[in-house]
């Protein structure tokens, strides 16, 4: 990261929504620590981070169902701090869809165009309907009740009950969590695609960093009220500016130390037991300060032989994965590390089995040295 | 035949006692109505529709009772309907079970005794004395529609409430959010989501009520003073005072009738509320 705090980034695109020092307080707790963020026009924005983070309640402020304590929320340049839900140019897709149980599929969708002062006249409104309803292809579907359909059919229904009223943000409330990992794929793909077919801007509130790394264009990692750092799912991946990024987004091996040399990019960390490994140093950090080397399993290199500064292992367990087998090796000082092998790599190199010894390599400026916060 | 025989055991103890305090002496009354009445009172086999053909005699509590009991079952609704959605939507869950309670402490104590409270308030010395004090001028509540009124909304309200209750307890706050989400104010969402939700709620409440009082004679007896009386009166009349059987078996049958209409009614009122949805209560 070229720029010391990663929260003043500005978003690529002409804003549609920004929080401004947001802040919501429950009693002592901070859910929300003086968010600032802009959000850009038709971008798919993720907040990612574990339960308690504070992601959805700034869902929840730009939904209109929380007013901040203190701070401001803009939408389309307007402010809406105090502005309640129900005047919001804004929709959202639930955790568990809150579909109306007492309507159908066509009356749930057609909720939100009926609410409109004047109200749109019934043709318009059922041609609307089930446009929404080819878009989330459940064409036909429009007579049947909730309960008769299945949790992907409801999570379609959710979606076109939002999308039907052209809103300027759609806010998607973890709307994936409830369906099987097939299904959730599935999702995933034709969200992406109806993203960019609508051009609507969409909010997307997660836990899951497969979800927000593979739909997102921009994903804001949370905690404790906080953004810790927003960027690209590339570029949070390859310059996580701490440790919490690092282990939230993708999988990485932490050697936790002390920085001992830094010059330019180039630092170097200590372990406890006297061992240095060098690597590029992210953001500025002292002398001194603990840090954590951050190695992705992907740059770790696994052989029979030793090369050059290689250090020795033994293989614990072995998970074939296709295109890459995960080894999970046992250093004597360092733990226990992941190592993903690619198909490629193994052929020439001969596999390993569980109690067979190896060597792991890394080449020093794949290490990140991270802050430990 | 293992599993058969338990079934049949498990049933047997509701079933018996079903056929015998419920069927049986329903089949008595049935046969008694067509009867006649013995001089001295009582019951002399027969076959004639002369019992049915007598029932515009007691029009009069008919009337009562198919008026009074449905406005009484309204009135508790209104009075009942904000009560239960304070309790379940607005109150502070540490104290919610509190307040439940408190819905049913009246009932700790027997509508006898609580009827007769009533007859003091509304009585002479009470209400009117207070009225005519404030110089409103003089009025009678006793012995009125307006007493037996008050004394049904009192006694049944809990038997509304609760239901009410359960069924907005229930409501899944979720979709209110999803109802303000989409554009509807507070009280579109009340009406589009909270009230179709709440309706067997409500239709289970009015139903416990209705029934109730359509058989109702307690109320009616201490707070009505023998002016505004229901067919429960009429029943007790005629079966203890009078001793004409057969005709208080004819107006018994022409009661069940009724409610079995009504019931069905009711079935089927749900049916189309609820559609096949599995939290339908059906009483």
């Amino acid at each position: 990261m070229q720029s010391p705090s990663a929260n003043t980034e500005t978003a690529p695109r002409p804003l549609i929504a920004e929080f401004r020092a947001a802040t919501r307080r429950y009693g002592d707790v901070l859910a929300a620590d003086a968010l600032s963020i802009g959000i850009g026009r038709g971008e798919f924005l993720s907040f990612l981070g574990p339960s308690g983070c504070g992601k959805t309640t700034a869902l929840r402020m730009l939904a209109g169902f929380e007013t901040p304590t203190s701070g401001e929320v803009y939408l389309d340049g307007e402010r809406v701090t105090e502005v309640p839900a129900y005047r919001r140019p804004v929709n959202m897709v639930f955790q568990h869809y809150a579909l109306f149980p007492h309507l159908s599929v066509a009356d749930n969708i057609s909720y939100g165009l009926r609410q409109r002062r004047p109200r749109p006249d019934r043709a318009e409104v059922a041609q609307k309907v089930d446009r929404a309803l080819a878009m989330v292809r459940l064409s036909g579907f429009g007579p049947r009740r909730i309960w008769e359909m299945s949790g992907g059919q409801q999570q379609r229904v959710a979606l076109a009950r939002a999308i039907v009223n052209e809103p300027k943000l759609l806010l998607l409330d973890e709307p994936l969590a409830a369906l099987d990992r097939k299904l959730r794929r599935e999702m995933q793909i034709e969200l992406q695609t109806l993203q960019r077919q609508l051009g609507i801007t969409f909010v997307l509130v997660t836990h899951d960093q497969e979800e927000a790394l593979s739909m997102s264009d921009r994903i804001c990692i949370m905690r404790g009220g906080r953004i810790v750092q927003s960027g690209s799912p590339n570029a949070l991946y390859d310059q996580p500016v701490s440790r919490y990024v690092a282990d939230f987004v993708g999988k990485s091996n932490f050697i936790d130390g002390i920085v001992t040399a830094q010059s330019g990019k180039d630092g170097q960390v200590e372990t406890a037991l006297g061992q240095r490994f060098a690597g590029r140093l992210s953001g500025s950090l002292e002398q001194g300060t603990k840090a954590s080397l951050s190695i992705r399993p992907e740059q770790i290199g696994l052989t029979h032989a030793p090369r050059g500064g290689a250090e020795p292992v033994s293989v614990i367990n072995r998970i074939f994965l296709g295109e890459h087998t995960e080894y999970l090796v046992r250093h004597a000082t360092l733990g226990d590390l992941l190592v993903l092998v690619a198909r490629q790599a193994e052929a020439s190199e001969g596999g390993f089995a569980p109690g067979d010894a190896g060597f792991i390599s890394w080449a020093p400026e794949t290490g990140l040295i991270l802050g430990q916060d | 035949m293992q599993r058969r025989l338990s079934t049949w055991l498990l049933l047997a103890p509701a079933g018996v006692w079903f056929a015998v305090m419920l069927v049986l002496p329903l089949c008595f009354v049935l046969v008694f109505s067509f009867g006649e009445r013995e001089a001295a009172g009582g019951y002399v086999p027969a076959f004639t529709l002369e019992q049915y053909a007598n029932l515009p005699t007691r029009g009069k509590a008919f009337l009562n009772t198919l008026i009074l009991a449905p406005l009484g079952t309204l009135l508790s609704l209104l009075i009942a309907y904000p009560l239960a959605y304070f309790l379940a939507m607005r109150a502070n869950p540490k104290w919610r079970t509190m307040l439940l309670i408190l819905v049913i402490v009246p009932f700790w104590t027997s509508i006898l005794i609580r009827s007769y409270a009533w007859i003091f308030i509304l009585g002479g010395q009470g209400l009117p004395a207070l009225i005519e004090w404030l110089g409103f001028g003089e009025v009678r509540l006793i012995n009125t529609p307006f007493a037996v009124l008050t004394g049904i909304v009192y006694g049944y309200l809990p038997l509304m409430v609760l239901p009410v209750y359960v069924s907005l307890e229930r409501l899944d706050k979720r979709l209110l959010e999803a109802s303000a989400d989409l554009g509807a104010p507070p009280l579109q969402g009340f009406l589009q989501v909270t009230l179709p939700l709440s309706l067997p709620g409500v239709a289970t409440g009015c139903m416990l009520v209705f029934i109730l009082l359509m058989g109702e004679f307690l109320i009616p007896a201490m707070l009505g003073g023998g002016k505004v009386f229901f067919i429960g009166n009429a029943l007790v009349d005629l079966f203890l005072q009078s001793r004409n059987w057969a005709f208080g078996a004819a107006v018994a049958v022409t009661l069940v009738l009724i409610m079995l209409v009504t019931d069905t009614l009711y079935m089927w009122l749900m049916r189309r509320l609820g559609g096949a949805r599995e939290d339908v209560s059906l009483m």
